[in-house]
């Protein structure tokens, strides 16, 4: 059952400008399995998830050190180019950001950066029918991706995505922004999603990372003596199931039954 | 409950002993209050039009007149007290000078802004060029004149090359920072989808962030068009003037718009002074109509919500 893990996080350390933002996370990431960070605001979910692909680079003071083993490859050794990482490792945020133009060049966006050479209106279509949107937009490709619904512009945005053909992608609250019909297409679409790539979700949302993911991580903040500094641990990482019904941490099984955060 | 609320008299469901007057005065207050604000904006507004409006009617009754096809494709006559001819020439010298000033201050301009807003963020030579933008920004143009006189027009001589070079300098620090104002209001979301997507940071700015900040940037542009196209001083000096089309870029004084109303309104003859008149009106429908065409450039690019 044992496969080779997607990531292997060892002894993952992050801090803005000198204040530490997460300590000492390690954690296994198998294949094709979604895998939800939960956590009250603030512990440093989507710090930690966008290690995996760099995107913490970006902002100024930012420090990380340990190990991110992306295939084995530590994604953060001197010699690789974050933009690479990128190119394999996806992202949705949470909050739709399509670009200001047709929804067809959002789609080709990727494709078109990274000089793909084959048929672009296929690869349209395919990233599309990929995120569920095909039907509802195949006749408006050339509308501006800003005319659609929040739901239809946050799987615009899945399309946008696999269109580089990742083979992990991140998502950052993806549901958040959105009702709950429009949550529930997404949900569907990362059950699909799961058979090629592998997902890796922050939410807040409790029902939502035992409807949706295998495997879930509980990170927790943590206080120094003063009060004044705080980070984020990783409390507990196992099994979706264990996590919410058999958690080993007292933090866990507090913040799950809903007695803090 | 009622040890706390007995007493008081007041009850929700029977209004009782909450005055309906206090209501009311409060109410009215804020009525005033509005009406005034109100009465007061468009009072402000007003008088910010009426100098406008009395600035178009004058020059429209004044201009029209001599504004005819003879005006608009003949040059001026040798005498001043002639009348007929126009000022072609100078609608000439000042699209050939205004063309080049933007061509050199535009591109520099927004790979200024560019810099500052996604290079040199916190860098002190960021700082440094920002405040030295807004410093020339505020310089008197006839400064720009005599320093492009001093470096140019005493070794070459007058030229449109000379003028365009005074234009584009009172036109760059125009540019950087309305461009600057415009690149920074380019949603962080936007650019980090694209980093995401694998993109690098010169991919991202030409591809996300140079089209989504184009309207902006194209209205600054014409900001710094409309107002290089007015201005005199600078010209004076550097381009001087002259009675024919001119075409040649360097070594021969050039005509422009703005330096021949400004000699027509200062000669004795009526003559003259209506095609002063005329040509302050051509000069404004130029401006008018370089603005209308930015506009509808820049509608048509951007996607709307």
């Amino acid at each position: 059952m044992s496969q080779e893990p997607a990531f292997s996080v060892r002894d993952l350390h992050v801090s803005y400008g000198g204040q530490p933002a997460l300590k000492d996370v390690g954690m296994d990431i198998e294949p094709c399995k979604i895998i939800a960070v939960i956590g009250p605001s603030g512990c440093g979910k989507s710090t930690l998830l966008r290690c995996f692909n760099r995107m913490n680079d970006l902002i100024p003071g930012a420090k990380i050190t340990g190990e991110v083993l992306y295939n084995g490859q530590d994604i953060y050794a001197k010699d690789v180019d974050p933009v690479t990482i990128r190119r394999s490792v996806g992202m949705v945020f949470q909050r739709p950001n399509p670009f200001p133009k047709s929804i067809r060049d959002n789609v080709a966006y990727g494709a078109r950066i990274n000089g793909y050479k084959g048929n672009m209106d296929e690869l349209v279509e395919r990233s599309l029918r990929g995120a569920a949107l095909w039907d509802e937009v195949k006749d408006n490709l050339n509308k501006s991706a800003l005319s659609l619904s929040g739901g239809q512009q946050q799987r615009l945005c899945i399309a946008r995505a696999i269109a580089v053909e990742p083979d992990t992608i991140l998502m950052d609250e993806p549901a958040s922004a959105l009702d709950p019909v429009a949550t529930s297409k997404i949900e569907d679409l990362m059950q699909e999603l799961k058979e090629k790539y592998t997902i890796i979700i922050v939410t807040h949302n409790m029902q939502q990372a035992a409807r949706v993911s295998d495997k879930a991580a509980f990170l927790y903040t943590e206080v120094n003596e003063t009060g004044k500094a705080r980070w984020g641990i990783l409390v507990e990482y196992d099994d979706t199931d264990r996590i919410f019904t058999n958690p080993r941490d007292k933090r866990t099984e507090d913040y799950i039954s809903g007695r803090f955060g | 409950m009622s040890a706390f609320f007995g007493d008081s008299g007041s009850d929700c469901r029977t209004n009782e002993g909450v005055s309906p007057l206090k209501v009311r005065t409060t109410q009215k207050r804020r009525i005033i209050a509005d009406v005034a604000a109100r009465v007061g904006m468009w009072g402000a507004t007003l008088m910010v039009m009426i100098p406008i409006f009395l600035i178009f009617y004058y020059i429209a009754k004044k201009g029209l007149p001599t504004m005819d096809w003879e005006f608009l494709t003949q040059s001026q006559p040798f005498s001043m007290r002639a009348r007929g001819g126009g000022f072609v020439h100078g609608l000439i010298g000042t699209l050939i000078m205004v063309g080049l000033a933007a061509l050199i201050s535009v591109p520099l301009g927004v790979l200024g802004a560019i810099y500052l807003v996604e290079y040199g963020k916190g860098r002190p030579l960021a700082q440094v060029v920002r405040f030295f933008s807004d410093v020339m920004t505020g310089v008197p143009s006839v400064f720009v004149g005599l320093f492009v006189y001093t470096a140019l027009v005493i070794p070459y001589g007058f030229g449109a090359v000379m003028g365009a070079a005074a234009l584009a300098i009172i036109m760059l620090p125009i540019v950087v920072r309305s461009s600057e104002e415009m690149l920074k209001l380019v949603p962080r979301e936007l650019k980090e989808a694209s980093y995401a997507l694998g993109a690098g940071k010169w991919q991202t700015i030409t591809r996300v962030v140079l089209p989504t900040a184009a309207p902006g940037i194209t209205t600054g542009v014409m900001l710094a068009v409309a107002r290089a196209a007015g201005e005199t001083a600078p010209l004076i000096l550097t381009a001087l003037g002259s009675l024919e089309i001119v075409t040649k870029m360097v070594g021969e004084p050039i005509a422009s718009l703005p330096v021949l109303v400004f000699t027509g309104a200062r000669n004795p003859f009526p003559a003259g002074q209506e095609r002063a008149w005329a040509g302050a009106l051509e000069l404004l429908l130029l401006v008018l109509v370089f603005t209308l065409l930015a506009r509808i450039a820049s509608s048509r690019n951007k996607l709307q919500q």
